[in-house]
């Protein structure tokens, strides 16, 4: 009913409502200022060494293999549109799309890249 | 009857012949804005008690029940002592980052309810790649998750958002292969068109087997996607107090609650729409009479049943199942889902081909 005009308009529903929100709760506030109000909340122990350190590599793997998996999920867009119009066709380029990929599962599979440790 | 189309076009027509064509958008641009801001605020206050009176009756207890008739207005009441709650920057933190999360999390979800078939006739933006624009959309809302995350400097909303992540995108994957099936049924990536195919019998109906398949595959998908329990390690109280939005407070804490809760309602009604039907009424092949009387319903109605009920349903999930470990989590992801839908593809294109479907 609105076009593209209606992504414009939703985000500015957005921020206006968020805006409003925390303003409205800015100007009911009664704040009062402290050094240990504004310290890191970790359950009442002073933090001890940085945040922003190493973690765990294995998140980073597996945002490597979901970047492959969310690739082919877009290349498959085009081609669920048409899978009635082509066919059979269809069916076997996607028996071999997924062969292909199956086989590079099974790698990071065989690699341990799918296993948490 | 009168129905939202009709309102909506009978609006359209008013301001066309009292306006200039710059004023008309204008003024259905504000309508459509404050519309949307009504919608997203209520929905955020019903979700609300209906997540706590669920929960109560599951547990053999009354839930709130002081606020209002039935405890009613117990979230109202919420929302006006978080008012007055002051919204902290932790010291170390990344000002503009932890306080720029909020506002991506409400955008990313706000943008979400433009493709959505309300009622019959009745979408803020019928665009011909839904489908494609749902999924995309959707997997913006991690980067508020991991913004938030990472600006705090606080290691529970670290590890929290990192976990989070990982689960987001692992199960997007699912969710895109379980919502592709469906696509290949109808040809079309239209979400009004989609909801057309369904008119003489819902895809988890007449899509047999890999329909049913990609259903069960999507409800567990979505419901790793919005970090509910089982899958609500991201916000594990037990281990990591509240995960990526431990350090928030105040407003913009609500802010990411109501997000949240939002994108539960839409992806309950892409899942609606996509499986059980959008706005369409249920039929029962040559029953007239039945046929007629459930036509009578007006088919916001439909959409928003269905809706509701699917969220009825991921809440039941939340007091039936224990929280899964992240290397479970995604085990099941990568090791049973991602297969199986792959399979499902396959096995629906089979179906589609030689139009085995009614």
């Amino acid at each position: 009913m609105m076009g593209p005009v209606s992504m414009i308009v939703l985000t500015l529903a957005a921020v206006t409502f968020s805006v409003i929100a925390i303003l409205m709760s800015k100007a009911v506030l009664k704040g009062s200022v402290n050094k240990q109000k504004l310290e890191p909340y970790e359950c009442g122990i002073p933090t001890t060494g940085k945040t922003w350190i190493q973690f765990n590599v294995g998140y980073y793997l597996f945002a490597l293999i979901f970047l492959i998996f969310d690739v082919e999920l877009v290349f498959l867009y085009p081609w669920a549109v048409v899978v009635k119009k082509v066919g059979v066709l269809a069916l076997v380029e996607i028996i071999i799309f997924f062969f292909i990929l199956f086989l590079g599962f099974l790698y990071a599979h065989k690699k341990g890249a799918l296993k948490w440790s | 009857m009168i129905s939202f189309s009709e309102i909506a076009s009978s609006v359209h027509q008013w301001l066309n012949s009292h306006l200039s064509p710059a004023w008309v958008l204008t003024v259905e641009m504000v309508i459509v804005g404050v519309a949307a801001i009504a919608l997203f605020a209520l929905l955020g206050l019903v979700l609300v008690i209906m997540e706590r009176k669920v929960a109560a009756y599951m547990q053999i207890r009354l839930g709130p029940n002081r606020v209002g008739p039935k405890g009613m207005l117990q979230s109202t009441a919420d929302t006006v002592k978080l008012l007055v709650k002051e919204g902290i920057t932790p010291a170390g933190a990344d000002k503009f980052m932890f306080n720029l999360a909020p506002f991506i999390a409400m955008i990313t979800a706000m943008l979400l309810l433009a493709p959505l078939g309300f009622a019959k006739d009745f979408q803020i933006w019928d665009l011909n790649i839904g489908v494609l624009y749902v999924t995309a959309v959707s997997s913006l809302s991690v980067i508020a998750i991991l913004m938030a995350g990472w600006s705090s400097n606080n290691k529970y909303s670290l590890l929290g958002a990192m976990r989070s992540g990982a689960q987001i995108v692992s199960y997007e994957l699912s969710a895109g292969l379980a919502i592709m099936t469906i696509v290949v049924l109808t040809g079309s990536l239209q979400l009004s068109e989609i909801v057309e195919s369904q008119r003489n019998g819902w895809w988890i109906f007449k899509g047999h087997l890999p329909a049913l398949i990609a259903f069960v595959i999507f409800i567990i998908a979505v419901t790793a996607e919005t970090n509910r329990a089982p899958f609500d390690l991201a916000e594990a109280e037990s281990e990591l107090t509240a995960g990526f939005h431990t350090e928030y407070s105040g407003m913009k804490f609500a802010l990411f609650f109501l997000a949240e809760y939002i994108n539960v309602f839409t992806v309950c009604a892409i899942g609606a729409t996509l499986f059980l039907g959008g706005w369409m009424p249920f039929h029962i092949g040559n029953w007239e009479g039945f046929n007629h009387v459930m036509d009578y319903i007006p088919s916001s109605i439909w959409f928003f049943g269905k809706t509701f009920f699917l969220i009825f349903v991921i809440m039941w999930f939340r007091w039936t199942f224990p929280r899964l470990r992240i290397d479970q989590l995604l085990d099941l992801e990568w090791k049973y889902l991602l297969p199986i839908s792959m399979f499902n593809i396959i096995l629906v294109t089979v179906i589609a081909i030689y139009h085995l479907h009614g």
